[in-house]
């Protein structure tokens, strides 16, 4: 049952994590590469009618988190006290400037709201790559200190950053060298998949010079991979053990490397959509790949005090779990539908239907 | 300790006080709207679809808020209740995961068809689309109510050795008495909310002889589904919540209404007072002797339980507060209901559009309702004080014991400063859709 669950989690956090991941990417680009106004346009037409609802993937993670996991909901949520508060911040804030800029047609209206919905997007993009750096690398669960714990074992509070900067230290903090590096690989695998969403959603002037950007991107992007899977070292001393012990898990890495190699033929795709469906892969085969990795562990502990936490010491009560399923497939079920629904409704490109025309 | 849990439950209270303003109004405008774009299909009147667009649009900025301001609710029992969802979130996570699940999936995608749809859905499809946006916000209010109604009156649980409450009753927290008198009360006091923000609109037209005829029509339709709503916020839902307070919680009963000392022969009910909590009094009272009992008992000699009945550990945190915040509750309903009552009556008779001093109270009525939900709502959460879970779990049990006083003011100040930033952005846009009025709203081409 915990397993399930656990596959339940994680499936929405990939789901969540490709459809507003390309909300945060379009965001990046808008900050970034839009520079007139018809540009911007296409962009917010882009995600206009489903950011939204890209967001209640969060929602729904979060209430699956709390009631099939509540002792690692938690526990993380303390613990990561600061950089949640600043990651609700940050989505408040990116959702007004999407709200409310197109509310007053006043110049310095829209450049402030233009700047709030980039700015607060490429965060997001770097907090959530920092946070999946966190989680990857582990905290000193139980606040142990000289082998005794101060805490009960599974609670936690990290600071922002620690002086030394260091992944490896004894005081952790949310950001160090390790965790950054991840949050700049989300941040290029985000604007890629962002870019591709614009392409395949909108027929703007912008696009050759998208597919461009995401051919360059990729580069980045192949190196940042790379380099990413050097350093995996430090954290885990045997990253490779469960791919080694279950050789069926290398199908999330293969995914991952699939994704990278489509996107170099970015500029050659006869349809717009194939480039979202390799960042796509890219994404989701990445994610598992990191969550696969440390399985069962989903918060590893760095002191040897506290056991880890992991799907089985954390998940809420059997009969609660199998109550669970009683509503969880009929919501699905009906999920599905809206999605197909609001899918179809807005299909196609969303400048030729004439979205958001003012 | 101390520091860090007031600066806990001042962040709670903050940011659910503001949220509540949000889908209090959404929950009953939607059932409005509905009514709106029903009585278009059947009379093909183009009045009644420009009146479905107008409150779309200020549904939708609400909707909007509601959202925004609704995520903070959910990380909150993670980031600051820590310890409370560790113990109890195998039980109230079952029905916050559902509201996720069930409501916000639902709302979140009709809405985009709601507002830009309706040319390619046509009207039939459009109002079904707003009827499902309808039933999630009213899912989503129920579905807290149920996790609410699960702390006030825990049900279908039982309690491990390491503390942690686990669900053995999943019917249970559906069926929970707290439950149903509850949710009707609640979005009875969400129409009443919503209703008269219609009606105020409405009168405000008529008065500044702006949009005149979409005044008369919201106007009518304020106090029509206004007087309903009212009445059966008092009765019968507000009876039978306040009857669910006294047989679970007769504590926190004594408290609302100010019973410090049990009277044998029958109570008396206390209109007027300021509650003397060290002197164990209520100073400057209008009381009438015995209609508390016969309203809550149906007898007139009905002995109730005062607050010298129980132990000064378990009397509610802040009497006074909650005393307050339950007399303006049931003060202001009162005046509800009369002020509908009038107005339905000049309306019968065809006087309602001229009489100037009921149209100006109509308009200046419109901050009220929410004044009294929000009392309303402490009124239940102050009632429950000083537990969390109530009889089971304190509230001080429930922090979260690894952040520091420091952080939680940090984000306290912080969601204040967003929030204020937040709401004067609001007001401003609401503004600007009022004052442009009902004939400029044309959805196909508005953007989100």
């Amino acid at each position: 049952m915990e397993f399930f669950w656990y596959v339940v989690l994680m499936g929405i956090l990939a789901v969540y994590l490709v459809l507003d991941g390309y909300d945060f990417g379009a965001g990046i680009i808008h900050l970034f590469f839009a520079d007139t106004e018809k540009d911007k346009k296409a962009i917010t037409n882009a995600i206009g009618p489903f950011w939204d609802a890209n967001e209640v993937w969060l929602i729904a993670a979060g209430g699956v988190l709390f009631f099939a996991f509540p002792t690692l909901y938690a526990s993380s949520f303390s613990g990561f006290y600061l950089p949640l508060i600043m990651i609700l911040w940050l989505l408040i804030f990116r959702a007004i400037g999407l709200e409310m800029r197109g509310q007053i047609h006043n110049h310095m209206w829209e450049a402030i709201w233009d700047k709030a919905f980039g700015i607060a997007s490429l965060l997001l993009a770097l907090f959530f790559g920092i946070a999946l750096g966190n989680i990857v690398r582990g905290v000193n669960l139980g606040m142990v200190q000289n082998g005794v714990s101060t805490q009960e074992a599974h609670y936690f509070f990290l600071p922002l950053w620690n002086p030394t900067f260091s992944p490896q230290a004894n005081e952790l903090g949310i950001i160090d060298w390790f965790t950054l590096f991840l949050g700049v690989v989300s941040v290029v695998a985000l604007t890629i998949h962002g870019a591709n969403w614009i392409i395949y959603k909108t027929n703007s002037a912008l696009n050759p010079k998208l597919k461009n950007l995401v051919f360059r991107l990729n580069f980045v992007l192949l190196v940042l991979v790379f380099i990413s899977l050097g350093i995996w070292h430090f954290i885990e001393p045997k990253p490779f053990h469960n791919f080694v012990e279950n050789p069926i898990l290398w199908f999330f890495p293969l995914m991952t490397f699939v994704g990278i190699a489509g996107l170099f033929k970015v500029r050659s795709f006869k349809k717009d959509g194939h480039g979202f469906i390799f960042s796509t892969l890219f994404l989701v085969g990445g994610f598992a790949s990191t969550a696969v990795s440390i399985f069962p562990n989903v918060l590893p502990s760095t002191n040897k005090v506290n056991p880890s936490l992991t799907i089985y010491n954390t998940a809420a009560h059997e009969y609660g779990l199998n109550a669970g399923l009683s509503w969880f497939f009929i919501a699905l079920f009906l999920v599905i539908i809206y999605f197909i629904i609001q899918y179809r409704v807005f299909s196609g490109k969303m400048d030729d239907i004439g979205y958001g025309e003012h | 300790m101390e520091e860090m849990l007031f600066y806990d439950r001042m962040q709670f209270a903050f940011t659910i006080t503001f949220h509540y303003l949000f889908p209090q109004l959404t929950m009953g405008l939607s059932l409005i709207i509905v009514y709106f774009k029903w009585k278009y299909l059947k009379t093909q009147d183009e009045q009644y679809n420009h009146a479905t667009h107008f409150w779309m649009k200020i549904f939708a900025l609400n909707f909007a808020m509601g959202v925004v301001t609704g995520i903070p609710m959910e990380f909150q029992f993670g980031t600051n209740w820590a310890k409370f969802s560790e113990l109890t979130g195998g039980i109230i996570g079952q029905t916050l995961a559902m509201e996720g699940m069930f409501s916000f999936f639902l709302e979140s995608s009709f809405l985009g068809l709601f507002l830009f749809g309706e040319k390619l859905l046509g009207h039939k499809w459009h109002f079904v689309t707003g009827l499902l946006i309808m039933i999630g916000s009213w899912a989503s209010g129920f579905l807290i109510i149920a996790t609410h109604s699960w702390m006030q009156n825990p049900v279908g649980y039982e309690i491990l050795e390491n503390g942690k409450f686990v669900l053995n009753n999943f019917q249970a927290l559906f069926l929970n008495p707290w439950l149903w008198p509850s949710y009707l009360h609640n979005q009875a006091a969400s129409l009443v909310t919503s209703s008269f923000v219609v009606a105020g609109i409405g009168a405000f037209y008529i008065l500044s002889k702006k949009n005149v005829s979409f005044g008369k029509l919201f106007l009518k339709t304020g106090v029509i589904f206004g007087l309903i709503s009212s009445i059966i916020v008092a009765v019968p839902t507000g009876d039978l919540a306040a009857k669910n307070v006294v047989k679970y919680q007769p504590v926190t009963f004594a408290a609302m209404e100010g019973i410090f000392h049990t009277e044998k022969k029958g109570s008396e009910i206390v209109l007027i007072g300021q509650p003397d909590v060290k002197d164990k009094k209520l100073d400057n009272k209008i009381a009438v002797p015995n209609i508390l009992s016969f309203l809550t008992y149906g007898n007139w000699d009905q002995e109730i339980q005062g607050l010298d009945q129980f132990e000064e550990d378990l009397h509610p945190t802040n009497i006074s507060g909650l005393y307050y915040a339950y007399h303006i509750m049931v003060g202001l309903g009162t005046v509800f209901i009369g002020l509908m009552v009038i107005s339905l009556f000049q309306l019968i008779r065809g006087k309602l559009f001229e009489t100037k001093w009921l149209l100006w109270s109509l308009m200046f009525m419109m901050p009220f309702p929410y004044i009294a939900n929000t009392t309303g709502w402490y009124t239940a959460e102050l009632g429950r004080q000083p537990w969390l879970v109530y009889n089971l779990m304190r509230t001080a049990a429930g922090a979260s014991p690894t952040v520091s006083s420091g952080n939680t003011l940090f984000t306290l100040l912080g969601f204040i400063g967003l929030y204020l930033l937040l709401g004067m952005l609001f007001l401003l846009l609401v503004g600007k859709i009022i004052n442009k009025g009902p004939h400029h709203v044309e959805l196909s081409t508005e953007k989100i």
